[in-house]
């Protein structure tokens, strides 16, 4: 149960979208157990976390959509072996929010959360139980189960407190501040757009090719993935519509077909009327695995690409941290220095105080910016191997589902032929 | 430009089973295309003393075709036939935009994304070629196969005549002239269907028809629509397999096979797609255009049948009245015996038109829907086998 202030409100199941997943090509990316390489884990990492039974509580305006949450691990971390919490939308973004300003700066790619569309809620909000809504949902439960599994893979991310917490705790404090329209909200876009003005001004003398070529490396791949996402949303795009028009030449056939007044043609004509349907109903089915297995995927690593970018800026900022207290330092150095040349006894020590703090700092910020060096490092292996892991067992799923379209296909003209040669 | 190398695939017989016999054999061997005219080269086969050769060629431009159809169409001798209809002008123009737009983008494209498009769009515009020199050629057999067409004078000149047949476009006056002939046809089309006629077979045939030229048409709207999607759908995959190209010569890891690897697949089976879309177009909307225009010849038919009843009703009407007034009798006998007998005459060769039609139509569409069947079965065995071996392949290399 979700503690919330008002009355306790009316639930209404959302009728599970039916022709929107085809069971056939459908089931999690994440279904499958990973034997994790990383030394850092102990015991073998065996977690699936799958968001299912979306359902909209309340009314109107104040409406949202909570998703079950199921968990079923082996591992010691969790006080069960399976185990559901409800959560709504905004927890999930409150739980990226807590991980990202945690981790991020550190040098951690923190998978990004699904993204918000005031549009897309409003229509679920203000009732329209549509295809278009259920589609909505259905894109966004899928999504969630995603961002999910992506964060528990994360050996570090994994162990946090807060993801504990989001995945077994019944009841969980409201994440406010990740409104859209909040006063948060707004600070967070100010300051992206202050980082933005940032990165351009920061000019780093970087030492180490490595993270150079990885940088090139991910914004070339950045916009491959981009361009490749677009070609792909397209197909999806087009194949829905060859589906719409399939259904309609359908119709239109068997249409000619009732007019027709040779009986064996009409036959035939209904049968041909018989296997469009057919064939509409592959086309949908089959943009539906366009879009889940592929383009999904491509969307999810153009998001995840900007993680890893901002966690490469991130380690630029390090290192100007690093650099501007060295400058400071070398300051206070020179004004100690003209000090000596005066009487001024106390000032003189505290010159000399602030330079003692000031080698501290410097030597912190060195050992920050190593440290957030080493772990980009370790993270870039970690985000690559997933990557070929990821895409691999996507792209495969995505023609078995191919596969299994043609053979559908195969087996309907089949029939269709049988019955038009004896016209 | 192009030129087009016959018998690849024979359109020919695509929508008409014609029986073709030695006497008169016509095909149009050749055609060439021009900026804005094609060149067709009509070439005749014959045994019959009418022509000064057994075999000879001529060129004609689509204009004459059009002049020689409705030289058909305005000879009252033939208005007890279906009229074949006549082939539609060649249209390039989509084509030749596309071109255009395509040499106007080439700084925007790669090398190698320029040269396959380029490929595509000329094929594309070879595929066009071929169709309308193959619905032009479906005109001339229609004609060749009719027992009395083929006996026309204007065909033989068409055939035989080896300089221009200046047969200049209608003017605007004469285009004026043929849209009010269209319109008082229309609108006596639907006077004449209101009325019930005797004859059990024409009244079947007026009320068939009428609604079967309806769906036919709607049908093959429907099939342009979703053949343009399927289209479309099969360029996607183009572009999805080059970026998949890209990414495969960028990649670092052990995804650059993989992704090559894909991007070849998807290489092939877009080119299965595009002929998938191809065939469907050949086969089903092809079809489907050149039934609804037949359709349309078959109702000007009974059209034209129902005129001259209404035109033996007042002759009838007419002789009553000079019997009763005992004026004018042996002109208004003469009169109503002329009608009379056009009208049996066009009823007589109406009906065989009308029985002939519908045996080419159910042969024509088994035909086609057959070789519909065989064709997606074989692009879709095609697509399994190289989307199995692909998989096969990649999962033994993982």
């Amino acid at each position: 149960i979700l503690l919330s202030d008002g009355p306790s409100p009316a639930i209404t199941p959302i009728t599970p979208p039916t022709s929107v997943i085809a069971p056939l090509f459908i089931d999690t990316l994440c279904l499958d157990k990973c034997t994790t390489l990383r030394e850092e884990v102990d015991d073998s990492f065996d977690i699936n976390i799958s968001v299912s039974d979306p359902e909209k509580v309340g009314d109107g305006m104040n409406a949202y959509m909570a998703y079950k949450v199921t968990t079923k691990t082996s591992m010691s971390l969790f006080k069960q072996r399976e185990f559901s919490v409800k959560r709504r939308f905004s927890d999930f973004l409150g739980l990226h929010s807590k991980l990202a300003s945690k981790y991020l700066h550190v040098g951690y790619i923190v998978p990004p959360a699904p993204e918000k569309s005031i549009v897309g809620m409003t229509k679920v909000k203000v009732g329209k139980e549509d295809q278009s809504s259920n589609e909505f949902v259905e894109k966004r439960r899928s999504a969630l189960e995603r961002y999910l599994m992506r964060t528990v893979k994360h050996h570090i991310l994994l162990k946090d407190p807060d993801v504990l917490q989001f995945l077994e705790s019944s009841e969980l404090p409201r994440a406010v501040s990740t409104q859209a329209l909040s006063s948060a909200g707004l600070l967070r876009m100010v300051n992206k757009a202050a980082d933005a003005v940032n990165k351009m001004t920061i000019k780093m003398n970087e030492s180490d090719a490595w993270f150079e070529e990885k940088q090139q490396h991910f914004e070339s791949l950045d916009v491959q993935l981009r361009k490749l996402h677009i070609s792909v949303e397209s197909l999806v795009c087009h194949r829905k519509e060859l589906s719409v028009n399939t259904a309609q030449f359908a119709k239109s056939a068997a249409m000619l077909g009732n007019s027709e007044d040779h009986t064996a043609l009409s036959r035939a004509l209904s049968q041909l009327a018989e296997v469009e349907e057919k064939m509409d109903q592959l086309h949908q089915d089959q943009a539906n695995a366009d879009f889940y297995l592929f383009s999904e995927l491509l969307g999810d690593y153009v998001r995840l690409l900007a993680a890893v970018k901002g966690v490469f800026d991130h380690r630029i900022k390090t290192w100007q941290k690093w650099q501007d207290s060295q400058i400071l330092l070398q300051k206070k150095r020179e004004a100690e220095a003209k000090l000596q040349f005066t009487n001024k006894s106390d000032k003189l020590q505290q010159a000399k105080d602030e330079i003692k703090d000031m080698e501290g700092r410097v030597q912190q910020d060195e050992r920050d910016f190593e440290q957030i060096s080493r772990t980009i490092r370790k993270e870039v292996g970690r985000f690559e191997k997933e990557r070929v892991k990821d895409f691999k067992t996507s792209i495969i799923k995505y023609l078995e589902s191919l596969v299994l379209t043609q053979q559908q296909v195969i087996k309907s003209y089949f029939t269709f032929r049988y019955v038009t040669a004896s016209v | 430009m192009f030129q087009s190398d016959q018998n690849e695939g024979d359109p020919r017989a695509v929508n008409v089973d014609l029986q073709t016999d030695a006497t008169l054999q016509v095909d149009i061997s050749d055609a060439l295309s021009e900026r804005d005219k094609v060149k067709f080269t009509v070439h005749t086969k014959s045994s019959l003393p009418n022509f000064k050769l057994n075999e000879f060629s001529v060129v004609r431009q689509h204009e004459e075709f059009i002049w020689l159809h409705d030289s058909f169409v305005e000879n009252e001798e033939y208005a007890g036939y279906i009229i074949p209809p006549a082939p539609p002008r060649p249209d390039f123009d989509a084509s030749r935009e596309k071109l255009q737009k395509l040499g106007e983008g080439e700084g925007s494209m790669t090398k190698e994304e320029f040269t396959k498009m380029k490929q595509e769009l000329e094929a594309e515009y070879l595929a066009i070629f071929k169709k309308t020199v193959a619905m032009h050629e479906v005109f001339l057999c229609r004609v060749a196969a009719h027992p009395v067409l083929r006996k026309d004078l204007n065909f033989h000149v068409f055939l035989e005549y080896n300089q221009d047949l200046s047969v200049r476009g209608k003017n605007k006056k004469e285009k004026l002239e043929d849209f009010f002939k269209n319109v008082v046809k229309s609108a006596d089309g639907v006077l004449v269907a209101g009325v019930k006629d005797v004859d059990d077979f024409f009244e079947h045939e007026k009320t068939f028809l009428l609604e079967y030229h309806n769906r036919v048409k709607d049908a093959s709207a429907k099939s342009d629509r979703m053949i343009r999607s399927h289209k479309n759908a099969a360029d996607d995959i183009n572009r999805i397999a080059s970026s998949l190209y890209t990414l495969g010569t960028q990649d670092t890891t052990e995804l650059c096979k993989f992704f090559l690897k894909v991007s070849e697949l998807f290489e092939k089976t877009r080119k299965v797609e595009s002929r998938v879309a191809a065939d469907e177009d050949l086969k089903l909307s092809d079809l489907l255009k050149y039934y609804l225009r037949e359709s349309q010849a078959a109702k000007d038919l009974l059209y034209r049948r129902s005129r001259s009843l209404v035109d033996y009703e007042n002759a009838n009407k007419a002789l009553d009245k000079a019997r009763s007034k005992n004026r004018d009798v042996l002109q208004a006998e003469t009169s109503q015996q002329i009608c009379c007998h056009k009208f049996e005459k066009i009823s007589e060769s109406a009906k065989q038109e009308l029985i002939d039609f519908k045996t080419r139509r159910v042969a024509a569409f088994r035909k086609n829907l057959v070789e519909l069947a065989e064709l997606e079965l074989k692009h879709a065995k095609g697509n399994l086998q190289l989307l199995q071996s692909c998989l096969g392949f990649m999962k033994t290399n993982t």
